[in-house]
């Protein structure tokens, strides 16, 4: 389990990285590499050579606003865990981190790397789509951003091009009457989960649920989000068993789950449903709790 | 009076090393050596017809490559079968290096020695081997079905066939008022020790010798095997085994090729060489366990005692049989546990298939065998609407009935099956009150309510421990007082320097901090076998106890000649000898030490004091006639038989109506393992075997695909149980039947806690569910699967059966 023999290269700014990226062939970014080195001392990939972005100071950095989270392509999964005001503005990020592997790899693995990873069965690109984040990607032709549609273009697959290096992600703020779960049952505690599920729910000014949209993981080629509001909307008060039944048969219409050495097809499927049904019912309740939070002291709501 | 420290939970005097990074496995030893890679075959059967090398020939810093048509004289031949069991009628093993034929993924075909193991693995990716491809044999149905053959020449996939039985079996089930038939299964795992295989091995070819370290757990046995291999005289190798991260079965196995190649390269190449297997590699060529499908046949009366049973069993060999039947004897011996059957026949088929090999790991064939017994007794339980401890207990071999033999069977080692103590009802007793056995049902009718599935499992074991031929000790007492401690058989994680540590301070008479134990190397003691079959307690200890009656013996006579008393009113406390109720009269063990040796020459103030101008009566010989000099004491012990531990897990698990998920709510395990020596370490030794038990039942399966390719060989994919997988807490209670066989009254610990656990958790699932469980481990997604099968098939017990 040794690599075969690459290039290594660690640029001290983003733009001689960007400029080294782009003369280079079959090169690949590293950051974190969780998945990268792993891979490459299994001799599955090889890359002529290595270019180190950790050295880059801009890139390690979180930016929290009223608007969200933004966050450079270097800020590990437990910088982002750490950080004091990242689970006030957007509850979302927490919450699907902790199932994120476990807490060594936390450490290293990048949340940037993770998406551009575009693993459907990784917890943080499911969430990139189902909180509509934005993610800069730069290269010596300048700069542009992308939303999950446009950057998941198939499994492991993204759009960027060969000379784009992607510099960092935005996840807005959760908005008011909002509220949040993710939840997922994996084989271990920290394993691949056989399926996630996000979830977020919005309540109209009268506590009925206005929207409910839900994000897979391990269900689906590409991570995806699905709009769960036809059963929903429109409720208050307890859910009923029958309403997100339904919610599970139609996230399931929007799913592919496949069997492997760990689960059957129909056995994923059965998670989905359960799933869906504890996500929504949880991200309902945390709606409804953030609403009478911010009801009960307006003038605090978001400071 | 020297408080007694056998019996003692004293903390583990090697942890501190280990856990703070201090230890030294064999990857640390010897930087700077050239390093080893193999390549390895990446198909389950074929024909080599080429191998092209080439490529590899150039390549800056490679020293050698090595295929078959390297290796001359022994090397050429097939490896060892090491234990030639006579039923055995088709052994089969494999070369060093695949000559014409590989009949499994991983099987070694070439070997690179390179500066560092980066170049060695860059050459072995550019050798190319033509291969013709055979048709794989993979799975037990596979190769009963014999329609194609892994070896050409042996019909229908056999390795042996092996029947054993006493009374009438079959004329008992046939009478009996009731009969039952199962027909079960349990899958393939594997050892997967922290520590993979690693051997590194230095030539001097000025004094002729060879060094060896190797991740081993017979220090003997490879060194054995290397002076057989390599043409050397057995004084010329060395072999030492450097802290081994784990072993549990499958490092018993030797020699492993790359044992054999690496010191056959550091000859060849006049350079210290080393092998460190990877994980990868550990999983598609080191050794597997486990899988057997199961039929049985049982007959039994109205209370459930049973008459007969017919015990049919097809055992997964893999593609080679190194280490004999070992495996499939003890599960058809040990099938029998705790119970008085008064009939029975067994008959196994080792089956050869196109995968890595198997042999024993931690458990070694007991735990399928205590899967078909108890999957068999819940049945019987279940049929006949009775309490399952109950069906137990009233085939319990009584207290009174020891030593207790089976009919004429034999175990594992040739000898007759027969126990030597134990207290099974009493076991029984404390592992109801343990778990809450007479509690459950209104346990059970809370959770119900709740909507909750609960479900309580139970299983027996008996396992023989301390297998022969012998272990020995020897017991040095240095001038400084010291006591260096020696025996031949390896250490693996087990806590032997503290253990071995308490008995040499109890029986000398020593303090604890003055003992020092080393283990595994043959320059101490040449003589030995290993550790495996939870024997090292037994059959070490009891060495190790013996070797230090003889020091002390003869401590006792040098004070009694020093003091100018009788030995029989000498007594030894923290290591110094004096006169009973004259404390005042003493004489230390370093000193004794000192005047056993006498000396020409004086090189220090201690040794002046024992130059031949000094010591010893002028009228006399310096060393008397029939002594030796120095102060120590070395035995040999060698029991008639093994000696069985016996002892009953009981868990309480949580089905989820929704997920299928398992969650253990309780798990608890009665012992009894004879005399503790350390109650702390045998507690160790039950968590660690519960631990992998988990991850037998629940998690852990070799997930071979048609071709033969193993699907899940990582750590990714093949679940071994984290912390947070097992039992948060294991609630332990211990008995102690002493057993009659050694000095101390020792049984085996170390294999224990993995033994019941599948059985145990199969009965609870099943308890939970009420749905007959056939086949272990079990998933989620299996589960789910049995419970959509059920409802299709209108076959779900509504009420479990407790």
């Amino acid at each position: 389990m040794k690599p075969a023999p690459f290039g290594y290269r660690r640029p001290g700014s983003l733009a001689e990285a960007l400029t080294a990226y782009a003369d280079a062939s079959d090169a690949k970014i590293g950051a974190g590499g969780q998945s990268l080195i792993p891979l490459l001392s299994m001799r599955l990939a090889s890359v002529a050579e290595l270019i180190d972005i950790n050295g880059i100071e801009e890139l390690s950095r979180i930016t929290v606003s009223e608007d969200g989270v933004r966050f450079g392509a270097t800020v590990r999964h437990s910088d982002l865990l750490a950080h004091e005001q990242v689970a006030a503005v957007q509850p979302m990020i927490p919450a699907a981190l902790h199932h994120v592997a476990h807490a060594t790899i936390r450490n290293r693995g990048t949340t940037v790397g993770s998406i551009v990873h575009a693993d459907a069965s990784g917890e943080m690109p499911t969430v990139f789509a189902l909180l509509d984040g934005r993610l800069t990607v730069q290269s010596v032709r300048g700069t542009r951003e992308l939303a999950a549609p446009e950057l998941f273009i198939g499994p492991l697959e993204t759009s960027l091009a060969a000379d784009e290096i992607a510099t960092e992600v935005f996840l807005p703020a959760l908005a008011p009457r909002h509220g949040v779960a993710f939840d997922e049952i994996a084989r271990r505690h920290g394993d691949y989960a056989l399926v996630g599920v996000g979830a977020v729910v919005g309540l109209d000014a009268d506590g009925a649920i206005a929207s409910v949209r839900a994000g897979y993981v391990s269900v689906s080629e590409v991570p995806t989000v699905v709009d769960l509001g036809e059963p929903l909307v429109g409720h208050r008060g307890e859910i009923t068993d029958d309403a997100l039944r339904a919610a599970g048969e139609l996230a399931l219409s929007h799913l592919e789950p496949e069997a492997d050495i760990h689960a059957t097809a129909h056995y994923r499927a059965q998670l989905v449903r359960v799933l869906t049904g504890r996500v929504v019912r949880a991200a309902y309740d945390d709606a409804v709790a953030r609403s009478n939070r911010s009801e009960g002291t307006p003038s605090n709501a978001r400071s | 009076m020297t408080t007694k420290s056998i019996g003692e939970p004293i903390a583990r005097v090697e942890d501190a090393r280990l856990v703070t990074g201090q230890g030294r496995y064999a990857d640390d030893l010897m930087p700077g050596a050239l390093e080893m890679a193999v390549l390895r075959s990446p198909h389950a059967h074929a024909r080599i017809v080429d191998i092209d090398l080439e490529a590899v020939l150039d390549l800056p810093g490679v020293h050698a490559v090595y295929t078959y048509d390297d290796l001359t004289g022994p090397m050429a031949e097939p490896l060892p079968l090491l234990i030639p069991h006579p039923t055995l009628t088709h052994g089969r093993t494999q070369y060093a290096l695949a000559k014409d034929e590989v009949n499994y993924v991983g099987e070694a075909i070439a070997v690179v020695v390179a500066d560092d193991r980066y170049i060695a693995e860059d050459a072995v990716g550019r050798i190319l081997v033509s291969y013709e491809f055979l048709p794989p044999v993979v799975g037990i149905d596979k190769a009963r079905a014999a329609e194609h053959l892994v070896h050409d020449d042996v019909p229908g996939n056999v390795a042996a066939r092996m029947e054993q039985g006493f009374g009438d079996a079959a004329g008992a089930i046939a009478k009996a008022p009731h009969k039952l038939v199962l027909d079960i299964e349990v899958e393939r795992s594997a050892a997967t020790p922290m520590e993979g295989r690693g051997t590194v091995a230095r030539w001097d070819r000025d004094l002729g010798r060879m060094s060896v370290w190797s991740s081993t757990q017979t220090s003997t046995g490879v060194r054995a095997a290397i002076a057989s291999k390599l043409g050397l005289d057995l004084g010329q190798v060395d072999l030492v085994t450097p802290d081994v991260g784990g072993g549990f079965g499958v490092k018993i196995v030797h020699p492993w090729p790359e044992e054999l190649l690496v010191p056959f390269a550091a000859r060849a190449l006049g350079r210290p060489v080393k092998f460190i297997e990877d994980r990868r590699e550990h999983f598609i060529s080191s050794a597997h366990e486990r899988g057997q499908q199961q039929h049985i046949e049982v007959g039994f009366d109205e209370d459930g005692r049973v008459l007969g049973v017919d015990f049919r069993f097809w055992h997964d060999h893999g593609a080679y049989t190194p280490y004999g039947l070992i495996v499939p004897i003890i599960t058809s011996t040990q099938f029998l546990g705790p119970y008085k059957i008064p009939n029975y026949h067994v008959v196994f088929e080792s089956l050869y298939t196109n995968t890595v090999i198997v042999t024993p790991y931690r458990g070694a064939g007991r735990p399928q065998a205590v899967y078909a017994m108890e999957r068999m007794l819940d049945a019987i339980a279940a049929h006949l609407g009775i309490d399952r401890t109950l069906v137990r207990e009233r085939n319990f071999i009584q207290p009174d009935e020891f030593p207790y033999a089976h009919g004429e069977m034999s175990f594992q080692d040739g000898r007759p099956l027969v126990y030597d103590s134990g207290n099974y009802p009493e076991l029984m007793a404390k592992a109801k009150a343990l778990v809450g056995w007479e509690d459950f049902e209104r346990f059970r009718d809370e959770a119900r309510a709740e909507g909750r599935k609960v479900g309580i499992g139970i299983a027996c074991y008996v396992e023989g421990t301390g297998v022969g031929p012998y272990e020995g000790g020897h017991v040095t007492i240095e001038t400084s007082g010291k006591v260096k401690v020696s025996t031949g058989l390896t250490t693996q994680g087990q806590g032997h320097q503290t253990a071995f540590a308490q008995i040499v301070a109890d029986e000398l008479g020593a303090r604890f901090e003055d003992v020092e134990v080393v283990t595994g190397d043959t320059r101490r003691s040449p003589y030995s076998v290993g550790t495996f079959a939870s024997r090292a307690a037994v059959m070490s200890g009891s060495a190790i106890a013996l070797a230090a009656r003889k020091a002390k013996e003869k401590a006792l006579r040098l004070a009694a000649q020093a003091l100018e008393v009788d030995e029989s009113d000498l007594e030894i406390n923290d290591g110094v000898v004096s006169v009973k109720g004259a404390p005042g009269t003493s004489i230390d063990l370093g000193t004794l030490a000192v005047l056993s040796n006498p000396l020409r020459y004086a090189f220090d103030e201690a040794s002046k004091a024992a130059t031949q101008f000094v010591v010893g009566d002028p009228g006399k010989p310096p060393v008397p006639e029939g002594e030796e000099p120095g102060l120590e004491g070395k035995d040999f012990y060698s029991p008639m038989r093994s000696t069985f531990a016996s002892g009953i897990h009981a868990v309480i698990v949580e089905t989820d109506p929704d997920t299928a998920e398992i969650e253990i709510l309780k798990y608890a395990v009665v012992h009894d393992c004879g005399t503790l020596i350390n109650p702390r370490i045998v507690e160790g030794q039950i968590h660690g075997g519960v631990a992998q038990g988990v991850g037998g039942a629940l998690y852990e399966r070799m997930e071979y695909d048609e071709s033969g390719q193993l699907l899940n060989a990582s750590f990714m994919d093949f679940l071994i149980p984290y912390v947070t997988e097992i039992p948060k807490k294991i609630d332990i209670d211990h008995q102690v039947t002493p057993s009659p066989l050694n000095p101390l009254g020792i049984k085996g610990a170390g294999e224990a806690g993995v033994i019941p656990t599948a059985a145990a958790f199969a009965s609870a699932i099943e308890d939970a569910e009420g749905i007959t469980i056939t086949s272990m481990p079990i998933s989620p997604s299996q589960l789910f699967d049995l419970r959509l099968q059920a409802a299709a098939d209108g076959t779900t017990n509504q009420e479990g059966t407790n």
